[in-house]
């Protein structure tokens, strides 16, 4: 999988508008919350603005100096900043708490319809996307928007009211001060955007580089037996060293600009300090403001400043924000696996009558795969499909289970169009094994009996002693209720085929498809389950595609297929008579 | 903490320079509010326009040159932490890629490249943070209570008792919270793990009808995973508030002293005013503290990982005298048994080979005996896990066996330098690896190949054709992991690779498995005919790949239980008979 963690969303929301739109259409529900919250953060933010006067009040009280400071409304002050302080903080608690709630079942919200979506959505997207981009959407994308969701909204609410307040007490108290802050900010304020903007080329240059160091590690660690047994490990080491150098750059061009931002908006802060204190001393002097005043104006500017450099950070977000939830409605927007058509009759007391009538497809409308295809397979018949990679053997059988449909030509199941059948009732007619087996972390009871639910555990021992996989499984520590890992990584890949041909017998069906069923499982085994595997195709009709010709010898038809096009058919013996392309194929294997 | 400072000790000078020039930047920003208090409690009342410009000045001046000063250190240290990381990745990858197939099975794939990347990541910010960030902590605590106490001991010790306070909150509530983001995360994966089972599998899923029974499982997932977030967040969100009240009441309370002690004549109100600012320092130095603590344990436990892979010994020692060859033979095994992990499991935690090998610790090589002279072959065939593999594995010494010896050219080869001994050989791996760069590259691998020799090498493993289809030919690049190419092709690669520097001993692992019966037939005839000096062993499942050797083992469990032509084994060994009529179809 491409190294997700470094990825750097680079691109800005093409429609912003629309995707806040869709976005807040979300969050509708939570409406009273919200506002609820919003007003709660009004109300935090006016007390702590009037924290700063009235501190400075106090102050002003205590300047009267020694000996003939006024205690009773230094208290009443001081008491007024502790009861403030203390619901300010309350209320803050309270926002973020209903807030995260919000977010939260939000995301929750997104995940679930995400997924819903999935399964909805038509084979061939599967075959299109990389599993990594989907799951990425569903993981990391949700992650941003839930937090822009939990911080942004309160925050930019915060900052603005907080920010309009302190002007405003700012001014109230002494607008001849207030300018220097009115100058000072707009400065910062630019600094700060213009260092982002030179910064995040470099910051997403080092992404790159450290993606791309994760790739070659990853590359070369997975390649490590054969970097030795080739003695290329002083070469690979030499192009380390260059991977390792880029990133090193790429880490310090970055960082060595980042790390200067702190000590500049320091500065600023500390410059505008240093102007107001000579500018407060001077109409000190001229008696047009009090030390008190002064001190709380102090405190108010670094209130000020405090979020208007935080708007830009915040603004920084949302748009992230908007891009990924861009990318998770681009996602729930994507066409769906097309409805049955209205009418369609569920295929039941199947027969098992196949039939491809000039069937035409190509997974690109450019490209056709299988050309005019036509062949008939009778009830219970076995039918083996031979030929080269490529040549589309895969794809008859992702038609045959309407995981795609036709372009041209039809399928008849039964006598009838397989799309006059509802797709759940055709799919269910057929049991499959295919050549990557499938199997999902739960216990092996669990894997076998997935599509069977009534089956119970005797059911399912029975068919595992049919697969000869019976041993193995009293083998693992807790037998039939062992967990499986994800992808099967701790049992081998004859014995994971083995597992799906016993799902396959425990499902009662019809038809069968057989995909390379038995490819990695070993000779002897192989011919120890083959009374089963006659079982499990007795009176079935059948798809058999196999490598290994031996496999296929008793088939009542053997479809050679090259390039899309069926170039011969027969049964073994007509074909080894004909001493054409199939008879080729067979006797490489002698040579 | 002794790995990371073995490498920042080289830069120790540096390092100095950098800590020096950061107290000087956090000392001067340090007496701004002191000089602040100065100017408003003694320079404002005296009403002397010169000082209050001369002292404005100052501020000004003190404030620009910290910036510099802060900023040429923090430049200062991003260098030293970038060549210290840079020397850290080069030696550690210099290890991991010498590993031996023992270490390397113990370490694991994963967790190694996790220790090459996030685990640097770590360490690489905690060498910038210590120098930078982390010592302005002591002297914005140490320095702030310092110039408060001499301020005025009084109102100093509001501060002093606070602080502390403050941290043990801050610390309790951040030990609890991160765990439940560990519980999150567990979740999380469980989300993502249906995900994608559910796209990895979506064939089965919807050949079975199983979309609603997906959608509850995820559904469950789902909400469990929402509910300890929420628990979690809640939790987190605690601190913020709690300090700012903390801070809030600290400043409520300096003001309430302070007003008492100016009523008393032993304080002026400007000392209340500069309090205030020296408030916020301490704070922000508890923070600081509190941060750098939990970055210090991040970074110290990548470090151990890091490290714990760095003081590995260096894996195969080549010894200096060996076991006597029995015979002149090339190639000679000699009674050789073998166990992975050395027959005690000593990864402990059952990892990777060793969880389900069946309960009972059966011997994965038992007593094999061979040889073959020079220019013979051998193939080798036998169910999965009947130890085909570990034979390679020891001829190449990627393990040394427990028992018994093995030899190449009459020398055991304990007794080679491990890249002289692989020098022998021509191999294709299970598996193996395409790398992403020219398919020129890939082929030669750093061996001097002449350019005929590489293309001879194409055409006769069958790659010649697809590889000059391309417009830049052998420049073509292939992606990561080959992925540009198809499983036939990449086989053919890793067979041109072998062939390409005209191996002593030509070594193919189930490297044809991919390829029809005609393309692998025709490949093993250029084979016959153009490589028929080398030595070659041939590891198939398939007996028409090997049934024309000189000589066949059949294995089973790690035991010998056939050897001889194709005609003897079907003699001989009624095993080897059955695989052989099954596959061929002959009654």
């Amino acid at each position: 999988m491409p190294p997700r963690r470094f990825s750097v969303n680079e691109h800005k929301p093409k429609d912003s508008r629309k995707a806040l739109r869709r976005i807040l259409s979300y969050v509708k529900e939570f409406r009273l919350l919200i506002l609820l919250a919003l007003i709660m953060s009004l109300t935090a933010n006016v007390l702590s603005l009037i924290g700063p006067s009235l501190a400075g009040k106090a102050i002003n009280e205590a300047a009267a100096g020694a000996g003939k400071v006024n205690f009773g409304n230094v208290l009443h002050y001081v008491k007024l900043m502790l009861l403030f302080y203390v619901s300010s903080s309350m209320i803050s608690l309270g926002i973020s708490i209903i807030m995260t709630l919000v977010a939260k079942y939000t995301a929750r919200k997104l995940r679930k319809e995400c997924f819903e979506k999935l399964s909805r959505l038509p084979v061939s997207f599967f075959d299109k996307n990389q599993a990594g981009d989907i799951i990425s959407r569903v993981s990391y994308d949700v992650d941003v928007v839930s937090a822009s969701i939990q911080t942004d909204i309160v925050a930019i609410m915060t900052s603005s009211i907080t920010v309009l307040g302190s002007l405003f007490m700012m001014i109230r108290i002494s607008p001849a001060l207030a300018l220097i802050v009115l100058v000072t900010i707009p400065v910062s304020v630019s600094y700060t955007v213009y260092i982002k903007k030179k910064t995040r080329p470099l910051f997403i240059k080092r992404s790159k580089s450290y993606g791309y160091m994760n790739g070659f590690v990853e590359e070369m660690f997975s390649g490590q037996k054969t970097i030795q047994a080739y003695a290329y490990n002083d070469k690979v080491c030499q192009k380390f060293a260059k991977v390792n150098g880029q990133a090193a750059d790429a880490y310090y061009n970055a960082d060595s600009r980042g790390v200067a931002i702190g000590p500049s908006m320091g500065m600023i802060n500390n410059l505008s300090l240093g102007l107001i204190a000579t500018l407060g001393s001077f109409l000190f002097m001229g008696g047009r403001v009090s030390l008190g005043q002064i001190s709380s104006f102090i405190l108010y500017s670094r209130k000020f400043s405090g979020p208007i450099n935080e708007i830009a950070n915040i603004m920084n977000e949302i748009f992230s924000a908007l891009s990924a939830s861009e990318r998770i409605f681009n996602l729930l927007d994507e066409p769906e696996e097309v409805e049955d058509l209205e009418g369609a009759t569920v295929l039941n007391e199947v027969k098992g009558d196949v039939e491809f009538d000039d069937v035409s497809f190509g997974y690109d409308k450019k490209k056709t795969i299988l050309h005019n295809l036509s062949f008939k397979a009778d009830s219970g018949k076995l039918i083996a499909i031979v030929g080269p990679t490529g040549a589309g053997k895969t794809t008859m059988i992702n038609l045959l289970m309407r995981f795609y449909d036709c372009d041209s030509g039809m399928i008849r199941v039964d006598g009838k169009n397989e799309l006059e059948y509802t797709r759940p009732s055709l799919r269910a007619a057929y049991a499959m094994v295919l050549q990557d087996t499938w199997l999902f972390r739960g216990t092996v009871y669990e894997n076998i009996a997935y599509g069977s639910e009534n089956a119970t555990l005797d059911d399912v021992v029975s068919v595992a002693k049919k697969a000869h996989i019976h041993p193995f499984i009293m083998r693992l520590p807790n037998g039939y209720d062992t967990v499986i890992s994800e992808d099967g990584g701790n049992i081998s890949k004859g014995q994971k085929q083995l597992l799906t041909i016993a799902r396959a017998m425990l499902y009662d069906s019809k038809m069968l498809i057989l995909d390379e069923a038995t490819s990695n499982v070993d000779t002897s085994t192989e011919r120890e389950i083959q009374d089963a595997m006659l079982e499990l195709m007795s009176g079935k009709t059948c798809f058999v595609i196999a490598h290994r010709l031996s496999t296929i010898q008793n088939a009542d038809n053997i479809l050679v297929l090259d390039h899309g096009d069926v170039v011969e058919q027969g049964t073994h013996r007509q074909l080894m008579d004909k001493k054409g392309f199939y008879y080729k194929l067979y006797a490489s294997q002698y040579e | 903490m002794k790995f990371i400072w073995s490498y920042m000790r080289k830069h120790i000078w540096a390092i100095v320079l950098v800590l020096f020039m950061k107290s000087l930047a956090t000392v001067l920003e340090l007496f701004l509010p002191y000089i602040l208090e100065y100017m408003i409690d003694t320079v404002a009342p005296t009403k002397d326009v010169r000082m209050i410009l001369l002292w404005g000045g100052i501020m000004l001046s003190v404030a620009i040159i910290t910036r510099f000063i802060s900023v040429g250190a923090n430049r200062g240290s991003v260098r030293i932490a970038r060549k210290c990381i840079y020397k850290v990745r080069q030696d550690l990858f210099t290890k991991s890629i010498n590993l031996s197939g023992d270490q390397m099975d113990e370490v694991g794939l994963p967790s190694l490249i996790s220790r090459m990347t996030s685990d640097s990541y770590n360490v690489q910010s905690f060498m910038q943070i210590t120098q930078t960030i982390a010592i302005r902590a002591p002297f914005l605590l140490f320095g702030g209570i310092f110039i408060t106490l001499t301020m005025d001991t009084g109102l100093a010790l509001v501060l002093i008792i606070l602080a502390p306070i403050l941290l043990v909150a801050v610390v309790i509530i951040s030990r609890k919270g991160i765990p439940l983001y560990d519980i999150v995360q567990t979740k999380l994966d469980n989300v993502v793990r249906i995900m994608r089972e559910n796209i990895t599998g979506i064939r089965v899923v919807k050949a079975l009808s199983k979309e609603k029974y997906e959608k509850r499982r995820f559904s469950d997932a789902n909400e469990s995973m929402s509910r300890s977030e929420i628990k979690a967040s809640v939790v987190m969100s605690l601190p913020g508030p709690v300090i700012s009240l903390a801070m809030n009441i600290g400043l409520t309370l300096v003001v309430l002293f302070g007003a008492y002690r100016v009523n008393k004549g032993v304080t002026q109100p400007g000392v209340i005013l500069a309090f205030l600012s020296y408030f916020q320092m301490i704070l922000m130095g508890v923070l600081i503290l509190n941060r750098f603590f939990l970055n210090m344990s991040k970074a110290n436990a990548s470090a151990n990982r890091i490290s714990s892979v760095m003081n590995r010994p260096d894996g195969l020692e080549t010894v200096s005298e060996g076991a006597e060859a029995p015979s002149d033979d090339y190639i000679i095994f000699d009674n050789v048994s073998f166990t992975y992990n050395g027959g005690t499991d000593a990864a402990g935690d059952g990892s990777s080979v060793s969880a389900f090998a069946g309960g009972s610790r059966e011997k994965t090589l038992n007593d094999i005996s061979f040889r073959i002279p020079r220019g013979g072959s051998l193939g080798i065939i036998g169910a999965t896990g009947s130890g085909k593999t570990t034979i390679l594995n020891l001829l190449m010494r990627f393990y040394d066996p427990q028992e018994g010896h093995v030899f190449i050219d009459g020398r055991d080869v304990r007794t080679y330098e491990l890249d002289k001994l692989r020098r022998h050989f021509g191999v294709v791996f299970q598996n193996d690896a395409i790398f992403a760069d020219t398919i020129a590259e890939n082929l030669s691998f750093g061996r001097d190949v002449s350019h005929d020799d590489m293309k001879n090498a194409a055409w006769n493993a069958m790659a010649g054709e697809f590889i000059e289809d391309y417009d830049d030919q052998y420049e073509h690049e292939a992606a990561i992991h080959g992925a540009n190419f198809s499983g036939g092709q990449k086989q053919r690669l890793l067979i041109s690779r072998a062939l390409a520097a005209h191996p002593d001993i030509l070594v193919l692992d189930d490297s044809s498995s991919a390829l029809d019966y005609r393309t692998d037939s025709l490949l093993r005839k250029n084979i016959r005919q153009n490589h028929d000096d080398a030595t070659m062993i041939i590891i198939a499942q398939r007996v028409s790949s090997i049934m024309s050797l000189d000589q066949i083992i059949m294995l089973d469990e790690g035991r010998i239980i056939g050897i001889g032509t194709h005609e003897e084994l079907l003699a001989s060994t009624p095993q080897y008979r059955d695989i052989y009529e099954t596959q061929m179809g002959e009654v």
